[in-house]
């Protein structure tokens, strides 16, 4: 790790001055990805500046008919909280689902949405449920937050301080994990509310998470396991490496979205 | 360099550190305390896990200085008075180790399992729970026998 100024912050206002004296400044949130970014060489920030005491970004609540969950809510806080157990208990499992117990009492969802890794599985959730992103400067749907892996709306300065979650009539999220890493090799979100259903695909293309559009058109028309077959999954620009091809991860997707619906119907 | 207070295994510790101190330099390096192992370094394998305010973290990807007046529990603060933890005693019981580098780590997990799971594990949900702690010894089988026999013996001795 190279050398850098470390900043401990209260206020979110003093986040972003601090951000603002740095060139090249970093918030850490539970750095399950930027502390090994940065022992790497990958990252070289020369400010990183802590969130761990800053005031107002913590905390879940049920706000309406929406679930506003904090930036520095940990994975592990999601998964045991009983408003979202009760709420979308599809989000719980998800988070539940992330990584390792040690990994799940650092990691945030701040974090993981701000970084858009390509196989993470909170963005998923964010798109299939129509979530909006909440930042120190403005609100940003889902669907115009995540811009190409690894790549997002968020602008220089900007901070991410909660995340609202719409509650979904239905909702389920199946993931097929990589064995070594715990990481999606594939992982299918599903929801209905009324007649809208949202289909969200992590892990699977090189542009990161996506919506499929033919998955959701069929899915709108009868909201069935069965539905699913004979829609066809381009896999054209999808992630081929070592542990499968993208013929194989555009076959996941099939799969994983029927085990997903059906899931979510309770079966 | 910064200014970094904390507990450790019940003990108030302050230094001046590189703001880069990792919490497992800060144990190992600073405290002498070298129970707490490094393994991958790359946050896999689960050998740097201590408690932090009660919770199972990686010390490895964790900065000493966000742990800033937290309360640490290392490997060395389980056993009291030379009488070892009832988990520690499990794992020696039932030939929980080989090596013993995976161990501390083991303990430390299994620990914060039964903080969250209650006494009564069965072998799915000690596997699962395990997921960030590999073994290169034992094949695992004695661990979750070890874990296993822990919770029930944490049980008798609250
Ligand atoms: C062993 C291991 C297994 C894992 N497995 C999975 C898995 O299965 N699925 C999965 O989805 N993830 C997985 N992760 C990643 C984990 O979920 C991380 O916690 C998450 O990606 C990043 O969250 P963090 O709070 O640790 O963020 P950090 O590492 O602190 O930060 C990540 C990035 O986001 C920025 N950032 C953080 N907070 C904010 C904010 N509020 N506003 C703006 N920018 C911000 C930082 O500057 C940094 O660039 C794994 C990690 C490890 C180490
Ligand atoms: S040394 Fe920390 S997880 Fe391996
Ligand atoms: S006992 Fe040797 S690594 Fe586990």
């Amino acid at each position: 790790m190279y050398a850098f100024a470390y900043q401990r912050p209260t206020t979110v206002r003093q986040v972003q001055s601090a951000l603002g004296k740095h060139e090249d400044a970093k918030i850490l949130a539970g750095g399950q990805t930027l502390l090994p970014t940065m022992k790497q060489r990958l990252a070289s920030p020369s400010a990183v500046i802590d969130l761990g005491h800053v005031a107002g970004l913590s905390g879940i609540e049920k706000k309406g008919r929406n679930i506003v969950i904090g930036a520095m809510a940990r994975h592990a806080e999601v998964a045991t909280s009983e408003v979202v157990r009760e709420a979308i208990p599809a989000l719980a499992a998800l988070a539940g689902g992330i990584g390792d117990p040690a990994v799940r009492n650092r990691g945030t969802i701040g974090g993981s949405v701000a970084n858009n890794d390509p196989s993470a599985d909170y963005p998923a959730a964010l798109l299939a449920l129509g979530a909006t992103i909440v930042t120190n400067k403005r609100k940003i749907a889902a669907d115009d937050f995540f811009q190409g892996m690894f790549t997002t709306a968020l602008e220089e300065g900007e901070i991410i301080t909660k995340v609202s979650f719409p509650v979904p009539a239905k909702a389920a999220y199946v993931k097929f994990p990589n064995p070594a890493s715990r990481y999606a090799m594939v992982g299918v979100f599903v929801s209905k509310k009324g007649s809208d259903v949202k289909v969200a695909v992590t892990g699977a293309s090189n542009e990161g998470v996506f919506r499929a559009a033919g998955l959701e058109a069929a899915l709108k028309g009868k909201f069935n396991p069965k539905a699913v077959e004979g829609v066809a999954v381009d896999g054209s620009n999808f992630i081929a490496d070592i542990h499968g091809s993208a013929d194989y991860r555009a076959n996941l997707v099939s799969v994983m979205t029927k085990r997903a619906v059906t899931k979510a119907l309770g079966k | 360099m910064i200014s970094v207070s904390m507990t450790v295994n019940g003990k108030a510790v302050s230094a001046k550190i590189d703001p880069r101190t990792l919490l497992v330099q800060f144990l190992r390096e600073n405290l002498l305390l070298t129970g707490t192992h490094v393994g991958c370094d790359t946050s896999q394998c689960g050998a740097c896990v201590v408690h932090v305010d009660g919770k199972a973290i990686k010390s490895c990807t964790t900065l000493a200085a966000t742990c800033d007046g937290a309360s640490v529990v290392t490997i060395e603060g389980l056993a009291h008075d030379g009488v070892l933890h009832p988990m520690q005693e499990a794992f020696r019981e039932n030939h929980g180790l080989q090596c013993g580098f995976c161990t501390p780590g083991m303990i430390m997990s299994a620990i914060d399992i039964v903080n969250r799971k209650g006494h009564d594990l069965d072998e799915h949900t000690i596997r699962e729970e395990l997921e960030g702690n590999i073994c290169r010894c034992t094949g695992y089988h004695n661990i979750v026998k070890s874990v296993a026999a822990g919770a029930h013996a944490m049980a008798g001795s609250k």
